[in-house]
């Protein structure tokens, strides 16, 4: 997992909104889709995390700090966080999730007055998966946000917290679902786990919002790849609605 | 109408020398590889002459017309999409110096075409595609370049192929808009002419040069039967009304299995479908690593990279593929553009090695669809 800071060259960049993103392009490589994961309040700071699991993604992991790469972006819709002022907001994060939502919980710890509670709720395979790990700790030394991270499985002797899947997680925190806006990202299947737990738990499925991922080429509906049924994801996503895309997620391989 | 007027074969010829002076690259039908295909004429002598095609699901074949017709035929595998949106257009190439890239994006093309022997359902499937590169938020500039640049020769059908549906569509046969000159060919028997009506200024300008006479009744009505004739003997029918909320309720139905049973996932049909418009983009550089460019190709949902995350590909299975395609085309394309994706021309059918006929599918469907609470 590498975090990269960009400094911008050429015109100033657009600011970005929690949950946006761009495309990131390895010279002579490729082009990828990675979500601004930094603070926003630091707008000149392009922060990306990126996990090397292809060709793209590992060259621009391999970028040694003063070299080149291009940019386009920001792109898409974020998280709803004006809609989120006023009222409890519950984040839910699976495995490489946590980076498009770092964005939104440093808004939410920034602004952190204008909302109820606030809660994270992280999953990672095991502990040496955690991202951020000691952003965590320190945002969990706060009284004014509760911080939960499971793993999936750990060695006793290195992992002192819950062990299971993020779901579990929801029971124990409190909240007030009726008056509360859920902010979901991870693996697709997590996703879909997460928002009927969540509808369980009596948040609204208009309070929930996902972020998909698909095959990404141009970013602006042009290229197709992303289509999700009748939505592109990249213009008309990635964050969506729940209750808008509840119906196309009951079916596999759409 | 003083718009209309009648041209005879060398009338034809003049107009094609009336735009070569203009400054158009001709481009037009002509007998190649055993079909008829798009590419660069010089006029009438290149245009497929007496020749037909005769079409059905899975089977296209040349054969010899009883007459000298020079329109005589449905359409072949191309479509004008090959020149509006190339197969490979490159975005840009840069140059490392240093730390330093720059980039430089590749100009729009600056070529003027002239389309000669545009169908109905061809004009509607560019309208089509103006309405994915040119009408959303984000203007794509060289499909902007070519587009604007192209005068457009229609030709009212004469003849329906064996796979056409364009009746079911409304999107033919006859040519109604999007046009700079329509031309109907007439064969009655008496002599070899064409009706041509211009449908734009420019084609006014280019018309009122050419050697015509004014059209009588008899040619306008002569002109009128063609078509008329045509949209009575489509190949194919297909109802069209419902088509958004019938697949969309069906999207688990078991037709899906059967037809990926027979489906190659070889993607021809969204190779030779005129409304198509997916593409990938692919990088390279040279050995050095100075200079690397970027072009995009176009692409096809049939392949199992189109939607490949790390994760692996979200449709892996041909039952998805296809129905992505189907459902793409005939409904969520009018969630997306506003109009249907399928413009009836028959293409994929005829040219899908195994004879998939999506009229066919559809009618599977409708003719046994599932209990409702199904769909989305
Ligand atoms: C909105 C959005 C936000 C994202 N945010 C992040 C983020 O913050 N961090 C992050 O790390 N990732 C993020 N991703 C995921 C990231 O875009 C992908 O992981 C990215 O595609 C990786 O590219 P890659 O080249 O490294 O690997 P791959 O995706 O494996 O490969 C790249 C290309 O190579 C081709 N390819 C792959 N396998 C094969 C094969 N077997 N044969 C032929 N061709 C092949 C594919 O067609 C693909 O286009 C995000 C994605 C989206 C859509
Ligand atoms: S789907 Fe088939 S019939 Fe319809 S426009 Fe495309 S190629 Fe023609
Ligand atoms: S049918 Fe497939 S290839 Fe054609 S436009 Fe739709 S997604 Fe793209
Ligand atoms: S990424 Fe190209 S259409 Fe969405």
């Amino acid at each position: 997992m590498w975090t990269l800071e960009i400094e911008p060259s050429g015109p100033a960049p657009v600011a970005a909104a929690p949950g946006q993103f761009n495309m990131l392009t390895a010279f002579g490589v490729g082009e990828a889709a990675i979500s601004l994961s930094g603070d926003p309040a630091e707008p000149g700071r392009l922060v990306h995390t990126i996990r090397a699991v292809g060709p793209v993604s590992r060259a621009l992991a391999q970028l040694r700090p003063g070299a080149a790469l291009g940019l386009r972006g920001p792109f898409g819709a974020g998280w709803p966080m004006a809609e989120a002022a006023g009222r409890d907001v519950v984040i839910m994060a699976g495995g490489l999730g946590l980076a498009p939502l770092r964005t939104a919980i440093h808004r939410l710890l920034t602004e952190r007055a204008r909302y109820g509670q606030v809660l994270v709720l992280y999953g990672a395979r095991s502990p040496a998966d955690i991202l951020f790990r000691r952003e965590l700790e320190t945002w969990r030394r706060r009284l004014d946000v509760e911080i939960e991270v499971t793993v999936d499985h750990a060695a006793v002797s290195d992992w002192r917290g819950h062990v299971g899947v993020v779901t579990t997680l929801l029971g124990r925190a409190s909240f007030d679902p009726a008056n509360t806006v859920a902010l979901v990202c991870g693996p697709e299947i997590m996703m879909r786990f997460s928002a009927a737990a969540l509808a369980d738990a009596g948040v609204r499925a208009e309070a929930t919002y996902l972020s998909m991922e698909r095959n990404m080429k141009c970013a602006i509906g042009l290229c197709g790849h992303c289509q999700f049924g009748p939505v592109f994801i990249c213009r008309d996503g990635p964050v969506f609605r729940y209750d808008r895309i509840a119906a196309l997620l009951r079916h596999k391989e759409l | 109408m003083d718009n209309q007027s009648v041209l005879t074969a060398a009338g034809l010829q003049a107009l094609f020398d009336s735009l070569r002076r203009r400054g158009y690259r001709i481009v037009g039908p002509k007998v190649r590889d055993g079909a008829i295909v798009y590419d660069d004429i010089e006029g009438v002598p290149d245009l497929p002459q007496g020749w037909t095609d005769e079409q059905a699901p899975g089977r296209y074949r040349l054969a010899r017309r009883d007459d000298e017709a020079l329109f005589g035929y449905a359409i072949g595998p191309h479509s004008w999409k090959a020149f509006l949106h190339p197969s490979v257009q490159r975005l840009w190439k840069s140059r490392r110096e240093g730390e330093e890239v720059a980039i430089t994006p590749e100009p729009p093309s600056a070529e003027r075409f002239a389309f000669i022997g545009v169908r109905a359902c061809e004009l509607k499937a560019i309208a089509v595609q103006d309405q994915v590169f040119l009408g959303g938020a984000h203007v794509d500039a060289h499909y902007r370049a070519r587009r604007e640049g192209a005068f457009v020769v229609a030709v009212n059908c004469a003849e329906a192929g064996g796979t056409c549906f364009c009746v079911s569509m409304k999107s033919g046969p006859r040519v109604d808009a999007g046009y700079d000159l329509a031309l109907t060919e007439i064969m009655d028997g008496g002599e070899h002419r064409f009706v041509v009506e211009a449908g734009s200024a420019g084609g006014g300008e280019v018309l009122a040069e050419l050697p015509g006479r004014a059209a009588t009744e008899g040619d306008l009505a002569a002109a009128e039967a063609v078509v008329e004739r045509t949209a009575a003997s489509m190949g194919r029918q297909m109802r069209s009304d419902d088509l958004h909320e019938l697949l969309l309720a069906n999207l688990e139905h078991p037709r899906w299995d059967e037809v990926a049973d027979r489906c190659l996932t070889c993607g021809n049909c969204t190779m030779v479908c005129p409304t198509c418009f997916c593409t990938s983009v692919e990088d390279s550089s040279d050995l050095a690593g100075v200079e690397s460019s970027r072009s995009r190709r176009w692409d096809s949902c049939f392949t199992m990279d189109f939607t490949h995350v790390p994760s692996g590909s979200v449709r892996a299975s041909a039952r998805s593929r296809y129905r992505q395609w189907m459902t793409h085309k005939l409904a969520t394309w009018i969630d997306q553009f506003g109009t249907s994706g399928c413009v009836g021309c028959g293409r994929c059918l005829t040219w899908c090695p195994v004879g998939i006929d999506i009229t066919e599918e559809v009618r599977a469907i409708r003719d046994n669809p599932m209990e409702r609470g199904g769909g989305t």
